[in-house]
């Protein structure tokens, strides 16, 4: 007997809403025999880390926090994988528009400036981010180099531009000697949107991202045109539509709303540029992406779910000493899962008898 | 010991890692997969490696924890590239995130510990000869094994049957398949080779480099190694020349570090990056009109039909 694949006649549309589920069911069974392996309590952990957050109206507000950037990232990375374009360098270009947008919170800082300082490093943050997405755009369509590869390399160089900046020309003079740039002034911070809690305007900027993709994919030639380079690359030339043209404007794009959630990062719930700022929003942005199926109003749900894997994460951590990189391993679970019910959509897996080899003569 | 003699003795215990690994990645591209879990791979293979390690006081046992490690999760990624058609990048990118978190807990508890590090050769007269003596007697075993894990694999893929089914499975799996090679199996072999191998390499960097484990230690080491294969042109002694240039890249910002030349010390550290993609855009440029030289098949879902 043998489990073999075999394709669908046509993707099975019952699969593609049940897999998400599917595999965070599947997940949670496994996350349960992890939890009791570490010799905790499967039920109270799994309460612990998806329950409870959703109690407590200041949890609640922080998985909005968390799932701000997470959002933005992940609408800018479906953009790319539609298309084929593996742009995986989103947390470089996170920590680049959050650099190039506080170069402004910096040098106004104390200046008494006006109320423009925060719009401006709105949009330095975007364009920093898109300006170091389209590297390794540019080294892709002028000489075919990897984006996969290129992009990662530059995360690390992102890293270390702003470790050294904070650590030297922009370091707080009264600082104690801390890697960290001074406080934003208030006209360089993303207003609260509450009098208490930390959400912030940056939230609603996300819901607008969501509904800007929705349509740009739904309603408009561009949209049309990532779909079909994707998902038929010859009829896409045909078609007339220009590859490298697609890459370099999906590269943008993502670079754009990765730099954007930077900045908004760095000016909202954190108030200064320093070390840390990210807890890998770049890369399980990518899990968002795929587990929301590509779909903008699905990367708001996967969103808010990986939101709560990092509050919750942080509760277990608290309460029942559960290490913090529990929550990148059911990260990275869950993604397989998705990965894998996928494959669902358009295989089914069937059980056949395995083939006797035909025997030579006979005894 | 000379100046020289000690900085290529570094440059070679930098290169070694991503020898280990690239080599792995090399056979694993040669049979049409492209597994982006190197990193990961090589995470796992440095914490198990050094829990291994400190639980029985061997290098060798961690060595192999480190192998078993890196087979465990290419397994996990053949499981779905192979056996469920998925796209081998998101797959590859999936085990990376797995390997990283999975390596924080279990390296947790070994963070601080210490361990002998892996010993070295010595050969009396040759082990002492001058300027050579100590670069080709006084290794440690991870080097030599690496030198000639590169040379088996050369005379794998271009003097034997089998390196020729597995390079044919990676130009074209469907010829492969129709001529009756089993490709899923060759290409289950082939990842399952490649896992171990990236995580020997990354087991190298506690059980030899640094007597220690810190999470996150590989520090890219793993997405170099694929820039590796690329760079290779996937030929098994370009990969080691390779290798050993991106070592002496690492090991000449550390000195420069140390000379303290006024650089900013976070531009040093980021050249073997900067490297990475000056490299991969030169060579890409150089290929250009030529076409590609990757197998053919390289990342592509492959279903056997019945």
């Amino acid at each position: 007997m043998q489990l073999v694949l075999e394709k669908r006649a046509e993707r099975s549309t019952k699969i593609a809403i049940l897999s998400p589920l599917l595999a965070i069911a599947l997940t949670l069974v496994t996350m349960s025999i992890l939890f009791a392996i570490l010799g905790k309590n499967p039920v109270a952990a799994l309460i612990v880390y998806f329950v409870e957050p959703l109690t407590d109206s200041f949890t609640l507000m922080e998985i909005a926090v968390k799932a701000t950037p997470l959002v933005m990232i992940a609408i800018g990375l479906s953009l790319c994988y539609l298309a084929n374009v593996w742009n995986i360098g989103a947390e470089g270009q996170f920590i680049m528009g959050a650099v190039c947008g506080s170069w402004l919170a910096v040098v106004t800082n104390g200046t008494g400036a006006g109320p423009w300082v925060l719009p401006a490093m709105l949009v330095m943050g975007a364009a920093g981010g898109a300006l170091w997405a389209l590297i390794p755009a540019l080294c892709k369509v002028k000489f075919g180099a990897n984006e996969i590869l290129t992009s990662l390399m530059l995360v690390y160089v992102a890293d270390l531009i702003m470790d050294y900046l904070v650590r030297g020309p922009w370091r707080d003079p009264k600082g104690m000697n801390f890697p960290t740039t001074a406080s934003f002034d208030p006209v360089a911070t993303v207003p609260a949107l509450f009098e208490t809690g930390r959400i912030h305007w940056g939230a609603l900027a996300a819901l607008i991202v969501v509904a800007l993709a929705t349509v740009m994919l739904g309603r408009t030639i561009k949209g049309f045109e990532i779909r079909v380079v994707g998902a038929a690359p010859r009829a896409a030339r045909f078609a007339g539509f220009s590859s490298s043209r697609l890459v370099l404007f999906t590269f943008a794009v993502s670079g754009a709303l990765a730099g954007l959630a930077g900045i908004i990062e760095v000016a909202g719930p954190v108030g200064v540029l320093q070390p840390g700022i990210s807890p890998g929003y770049g890369f399980t942005a990518i899990i968002v992406a795929f587990l929301g199926r590509l779909n903008p109003v699905g990367i708001l749900i996967a969103g808010l779910f990986l939101a709560l894997t990092f509050i919750g994460g942080e509760g277990a951590q608290i309460s029942m000493k559960i290490p913090l990189d529990l929550t990148k391993v059911f990260q990275g679970i869950l993604l397989f899962y998705v990965l894998a019910c996928d494959s669902l959509i358009l295989y089914r897996i069937r059980l056949i008898a395995t083939q006797k080899k035909a025997s030579h003569g006979t005894a | 010991m000379g100046l020289l003699e000690a900085i290529i003795i570094s440059v070679i215990a930098a290169s070694t890692p991503l020898l280990l690994a690239a080599a792995g990645e090399l056979v694993v591209e040669r049979s049409g997969v492209l597994n982006l879990g190197s990193e990961g791979m090589m995470i796992m293979g440095a914490a198990c490696g050094f829990a291994g390690a400190w639980l029985t006081g061997s290098t060798f046992i961690g060595a192999l924890f480190g192998i078993a490690a890196g087979c465990a999760l290419s397994l996990v990624f053949a499981t779905l590239t192979l056996g469920l058609a998925v796209n081998q990048v998101a797959a590859g990118l999936a085990l990376t995130i797995l390997g990283v978190g999975l390596s924080g807990l279990i390296g947790a508890g070994f963070v601080g510990e210490k361990i002998v590090p892996a010993p070295h050769l010595y050969l009396p007269v040759l082990t002492d000869l001058p300027v050579v003596g100590k670069i080709l007697f006084g290794q440690d075993g991870f080097v030599y094994f690496s030198v000639a894990l590169v040379a088996a694999i050369w005379w794998f893929l271009y003097h034997t049957r089998a390196g020729l089914v597995l390079r044919a499975v990676g130009d074209s799996h469907t010829s492969a398949h129709a001529l009756g090679y089993p490709v899923l199996k060759i290409r289950l072999l082939a990842v399952l080779f490649g896992g171990g191998c990236a995580g020997l390499g990354g087991a190298f960097l506690p059980l030899a480099y640094t007597p220690f484990f810190i999470p996150g230690m590989t520090a890219g080491r793993g997405w170099i190694a694929l820039a590796l294969v690329v760079f290779s042109s996937w030929m098994p002694g370009r990969l080691a020349a390779g290798a050993y240039l991106f070592g002496a890249v690492t090991i000449l910002q550390l000195h420069a570090q140390a000379f303290g030349l006024g650089i900013p010390s976070q531009l040093m550290t980021a050249l073997p990056y900067l490297a990475t993609v000056i490299v991969l855009v030169l060579i890409s440029r150089a290929r250009g009109s030529a076409g590609s030289v990757a197998p053919a098949s390289l990342g592509i879902v492959f279903v056997p039909d019945r």
